[in-house]
């Protein structure tokens, strides 16, 4: 029972991944990213994930303040803000998100302010959507650790 | 208003002033024209006048001086014939009968006489010869004088004078003075005839006696005067006369004056006050022959001479002629006001119009921007609630919630994509782009949609499209989501086709089939009939043509036959490309009395679509609004019942070389190279929809060999192999591609057997893996035992990427086969001490994780500050990463000052005592990477500038990093 639920888990997380690899919200990176976990750090990928999140959602919140006024906004600042944002999102393989950012980053060099607004927009929803799946993710493998777990568990005992 | 009032009633009185100057003027110049021709009628008269004047005075004149000529000749017959003979010849009966009988000669004399001079010494001698007494006028014995003049020879018609003394007479005494004076004729003033009462004068002639010299003195003439002839002028009857022998003479009044003495003309002819026509007359002078006497003719006309015709009918005509201009102006003149003032109120309402267009859109933009915003609130609140624990029914209200509010917000951004374009407020953005990826993009947001219903659903793109692209992508992708979007909501079955192609070349391929059209048409009408599949994606029939494969093979064709290569177009065409963007779809189609309206907004094809299919109708126009932007065009054909095929061009630019490569690699999904040289076969009876996978299988470099059947494949199978053995080994894998209508479970079992048994023969050395492709979830449980993997559409070259790794094995391959990269780099890197420097903890805490896999150990600073306290000398590390932007000190600054604190480290170490044992460095040089994410040349060569060894790009790639650490590290092993 325990077993066939972790199997189903698998499945499922393995369909949610394709799914977000179809809607290219995430890309290779996030693979590589999950490659890098081993042994010597089991966390590394929910680990490194709630690091990016912290970070983002810093950004996101000075970007939002940034863009607040429309007679005094900042469009340099916006630009590393984005930058850190897009080097971040990279190194997650958060496409999208990147992608979002490119197209923000664009708006913010003509100085576009309604265009920056949007992007904002759209970026913010392209977070949300990411991290709620991406929860949804860490949430499927932390009881699929678990049943595997308690699977395995008399085996090693 | 009232401003306008004024106007109109100043321009009234205006219009008014102009009518009556115009006809004033009009009165003016017929007045002026009438008295310019009465002038010359009247000139013209005066001059008639005058010449008649001058006429009849001249005639007066000579017939006066022949009358004279004649006395003058009966004074010298009188001298001759009276003094000359002894005894004189001539008697008073001789005279008289002379005189009658030459009277004709003399018409304007009623009589001659002559009397002779008797002075007073010699009367009675005189009186006593003659047998008379000399009497005075008034027949009375004369008394006594000095002398005497009596008449003693008169002609028959004056015998009434014989014998009166001519001097008694006040007027003939002074004549007769006055002629022996002179020796001349001369005359009297006018007076009234004796006899005939008419006016008349007396010429008086003086006879000399013989011998008078022509010179004499006046008392000689005096001395040697015989007597005097004279004669009495009827000067009246004598005008008379004249004036009856010309014509005209009706017309004419003619006076005589003397005007002897100026001050009181005497008349000699004529009333004595004279009538007629007063206004202008004429004045002649005469000459009688009298010195002294000066006479005078006057003439004038009888009557007004007549106002002539044309005085009254000329200038009535140019009156007329002028009224009817003035008229003329007017109506003109008023119909270019009416004219203006209607163009003006048009004016004035177009600009209404315009500002209530403006007002609208900008409402519309307001509006929506408001809704917005707070709808971004509630969306995202809904995404936080769906993330909180929730029961079943919560979450689908949660759900349902938020599958509207993104409805809303959809609508709400048409809406505002709308009213900008309207308001010309939408701009088109050019930046670089990748068309494939943007189009993978769109195809994946609509997979499950098309799975679900089991749609085909394909993109291609011509090779000949270059990868990199300028221009907005945001409204690119947005043109194209919104055209498959309603392809998707309108199709049940068949396909859904995207096509990408240069538009110029599209055109030649459409020409070519223009040619052939006829033989084209009737063959599609029998497949009509027949009902055989057709040649399409899906096998469905299609709205356009276009995509059939005759039709889509000419295109292939065409495109390998003109060279593929990327320089090629680059360097011969210009900066634009035209892309021709089709979406064929097999729906519902458009029904005919609709088609006119597609892109009116907010219209659907009939009111129960919107009912049945959903959707406000507004995509389509901004669809078309913004592709006019890009300057393009959209338009479509349709079928009811067969399918609708959205065709549009977009103008894009072609993005510089240098640029480009950089561009490609920051913007394009980046593809797994691992395929290349891999091999497929696909097995596919639709050839439009093999050389849509086999577009796709390509972008991976994998090489693809198309065949119909599945019966085909052995032999397929055993070509690449004829290839094998012919020397040009190689184990790259082989993949064999059936799609799902081809997939027969028995066949397949066939297959399986046929190939297992060829392994075994050796004949081929792995058995191919085989990939079924699939289009709904329905065909997945067709899948035997025998398929290894199943690939769901549409093909997205990511995910197909994604499976052949997983179901070849390369992903893990890799590992394996490039024991020797991973080797070196784990040799490289164990143990060895390096710094990541970078401000963001996500990628600090990747790169750690990275360089840790392979047993480097990591520290890490998060500025450029840290790093530098890091590395003050001497310090433990091997390497250290950098990050280039970083705030406060970025990545160039901090390998400048580490730079210079190692450089004065070195100097210190030369001069100084020798180096300790535990660094034998004689001159430090940590070797620095820069980290960044866009590798373009100028900040590579900024990197070398400040110090830096080289880069590697984020995310870390390992060839690369093996590249970039294997210059500086030395292995340990």
């Amino acid at each position: 029972m325990l077993g066939l639920g972790a199997a189903r888990l698998e499945a499922d997380m393995n369909r949610l991944m394709a799914l977000l690899f179809h809607q290219g919200v995430l890309d290779e990176q996030f693979m590589q990213l999950q490659q890098l976990q081993d042994e010597s750090s089991p966390n590394f990928v929910s680990e490194v994930i709630s690091i990016y999140f912290r970070e983002s959602e810093k950004l996101l919140k000075n970007l939002r303040s940034l863009l607040a006024d429309r007679e005094c906004t900042d469009y340099r600042k916006i630009g590393i803000h984005l930058n850190q944002l897009m080097g971040s999102s990279s190194s997650v393989g958060a496409k999208r998100v990147r992608t979002v950012c490119l197209a923000f980053r664009a708006a913010s060099e003509h100085n576009n302010w309604s265009g920056c607004l949007r992007s904002l927009e759209v970026l913010e929803h392209e977070y949300c959507y990411l991290k709620t799946k991406l929860h949804e993710l860490f949430q499927m493998e932390q009881q699929r650790v678990m049943a595997a777990g308690a699977r395995y568990h008399p085996l090693l005992s | 208003m009232a401003e306008m009032v004024a106007g109109d009633r100043r321009w009234w009185l205006y219009r008014k002033a102009m009518v009556v100057l115009w006809v004033s003027a009009s009165v003016g110049i017929w007045v002026g024209l009438h008295w310019y021709i009465r002038r010359v009628s009247m000139r013209k008269a005066e001059e008639s006048l005058v010449s008649m004047c001058e006429e009849r005075a001249r005639m007066l004149q000579d017939q006066f001086a022949v009358s004279v000529n004649h006395v003058h000749a009966l004074a010298i017959l009188v001298s001759t014939f009276h003094y000359q003979k002894h005894p004189p010849a001539l008697d008073q009966e001789t005279f008289a009968d002379y005189t009658a009988r030459t009277a004709f000669e003399r018409p304007l004399l009623s009589g001659v006489a002559y009397a002779q001079r008797v002075v007073h010494s010699e009367r009675e001698l005189f009186e006593s010869q003659q047998g008379w007494m000399i009497k005075t006028m008034k027949r009375e014995p004369s008394p006594v004088q000095d002398e005497y003049a009596p008449v003693i020879y008169s002609q028959e018609t004056i015998s009434y004078i014989e014998a009166l003394d001519m001097m008694s007479g006040e007027e003939d005494r002074e004549n007769i003075l006055r002629a022996r004076a002179t020796g001349k004729a001369v005359l009297t003033s006018p007076f009234r005839l004796l006899g005939s009462n008419h006016l008349g004068v007396v010429l008086t002639f003086p006879v000399y006696r013989s011998g008078l010299p022509a010179d004499a003195m006046v008392e000689e003439r005096v001395e040697a005067t015989a007597g005097y002839l004279g004669g009495a002028f009827d000067v009246e009857s004598l005008v008379e006369n004249l004036l009856r022998q010309l014509a005209g003479n009706q017309d004419i009044m003619v006076n005589v004056y003397d005007v002897t003495n100026a001050s009181e003309p005497l008349v000699m002819y004529g009333s004595q006050f004279p009538d007629g026509y007063m206004s202008f007359s004429h004045v002649s002078m005469l000459d009688f022959g009298d010195p002294f006497r000066r006479h005078q003719m006057e003439c004038r006309y009888s009557n007004k001479p007549p106002i002539p015709l044309s005085a009254i009918t000329t200038p009535s005509g140019v009156f007329v002629i002028c009224m009817l201009a003035g008229y003329i102006l007017y109506a003109a003149w008023n119909r270019y006001d009416n004219v203006k003032e209607d163009c003006r109120k048009m004016e004035e309402l177009k600009k209404q119009a315009e500002a209530a267009d403006v007002a609208k859109s900008q409402f519309l933009a307001t509006v929506s921007h408001e809704i917005r915003t707070p709808m971004n609130g509630v969306l995202g609140m809904l995404d936080m609630l769906l993330d909180t624990n929730l029961n079943l029914t919560q979450k689908d209200y949660a759900q349902t919630a938020q599958v509207c509010g993104k409805a809303l917000i959809s609508l709400i951004n048409e809406v505002l994509d709308r009213a900008k374009i309207e308001a010309g407020k939408l701009e088109i953005e050019s930046v670089p782009f990748d068309l494939r990826s943007i189009l993978d993009d769109v195809i994946s947001l609509f997979s499950a949609k098309s799975r679900e219903k089991g749609i085909e659903l394909a993109v291609y793109v011509s090779d000949r499209v270059p990868e990199i692209l300028m221009g907005d992508p945001g409204r690119f992708r947005q043109i194209i989501t919104n055209l498959v979007g309603n392809s998707v909501k309108f199709t049940e079955r068949g396909h859904i086709f995207v096509q990408v192609h240069l538009a110029e070349h599209s055109n030649t391929i459409t020409e070519a089939k223009v040619e052939t059209g006829l033989n084209g048409h009737s063959g599609e009408a029998k497949i009509i009939s027949t009902g055989t599949a057709f040649d399409t994606l899906s096998g469905l029939e299609a709205a356009d043509c276009r995509n059939s494969w005759e039709n889509f093979k000419m295109v292939l064709s065409h495109e390998q036959t003109l060279p593929t290569s990327s320089g090629m177009p680059n360097d011969n065409y210009a900066d634009k490309v035209t892309l021709m963007v089709t979406v064929e779809d097999t729906g519902i189609g458009i029904p005919f009395h609709a088609q006119n309206r597609v892109f009116t907004p907010f219209m659907q094809a009939d009111s129960s679509t919107s009912r049945n299919y959903g959707g406000t109708g507004i995509g389509l126009s901004i669809s078309k609004c913004l592709v006019e932007l890009m300057g393009g065009q959209i338009n479509f054909v349709s079928r009811p019942h067969v399918g609708s095929t959205f065709t549009f061009t977009a103008v894009l630019q072609r993005c510089d070389k240098s640029a480009g490569s950089d561009a490609k690699r920051a913007l394009s999904e980046v593809l797994p190279t691992c395929f290349g040289g891999t091999r497929a076969i696909l097995v596919d009876r639709r050839p439009v929809r093999g050389a849509v996978t086999r577009y796709h299988l390509q972008r991976l470099g994998i090489s693809v060999e198309c065949v119909s059947t599945i019966n085909e494949v052995p032999n397929a199978i055993q070509g690449q192999n004829g290839c094998l053995r012919s020397g040009t080994h190689s184990k790259q894998p082989c993949i064999l591609l059936i799609e799902h209508d081809s997939w027969d479970t028995k066949a397949d079992v066939c297959l399986c057997n046929q190939l297992i048994q060829w392994k075994e023969n050796g004949r081929i050395i792995e058995i191919p893996k085989v990939v079924l492709l699939v289009t709904s979830e329905s065909d997945k449980t067709k899948a035997g035992s025998d398929v290894d993997i199943v690939i769901m559409k549409p093909l997205r070259a990511s995910t197909v990427a994604a499976c052949f790794q997983q179901v070849l094995g390369i992903g893990k391959q890799q590992t394996r086969d490039r024991p020797k990269g991973s080797a070196s780099l784990s040799g490289l890197l164990d143990g060895k001490n390096i710094l990541v420097v970078d401000d963001n903890k996500v990628n600090l805490r990747v790169a750690a994780g990275v360089l840790k896999k392979y047993g480097a150990n990591v520290e890490c600073a998060e500025s450029g500050k840290d790093a530098l306290s890091l590395l003050q000398l001497p310090h433990k590390f091997d390497a250290c990463f950098m990050d280039v932007q970083m705030p406060e000190m970025d990545g160039f600054e901090a390998t400048r000052q580490i730079r210079l604190m190692e450089s004065k480290a070195t100097e210190k170490n030369r001069i100084g005592p020798a180096p300790e044992e535990g660094s034998l460095k004689t001159a430090w040089h940590l070797p620095i990477l820069a980290m960044t994410a866009d590798v373009i040349q100028a900040t590579y060569e900024e990197c070398l500038k400040c110090g830096m060894d080289g880069y590697v790009s984020k995310p870390f790639e390992e060839a690369q990093l093996y590249q970039a650490v294997a210059e500086f590290l030395v292995s340990d092993s």
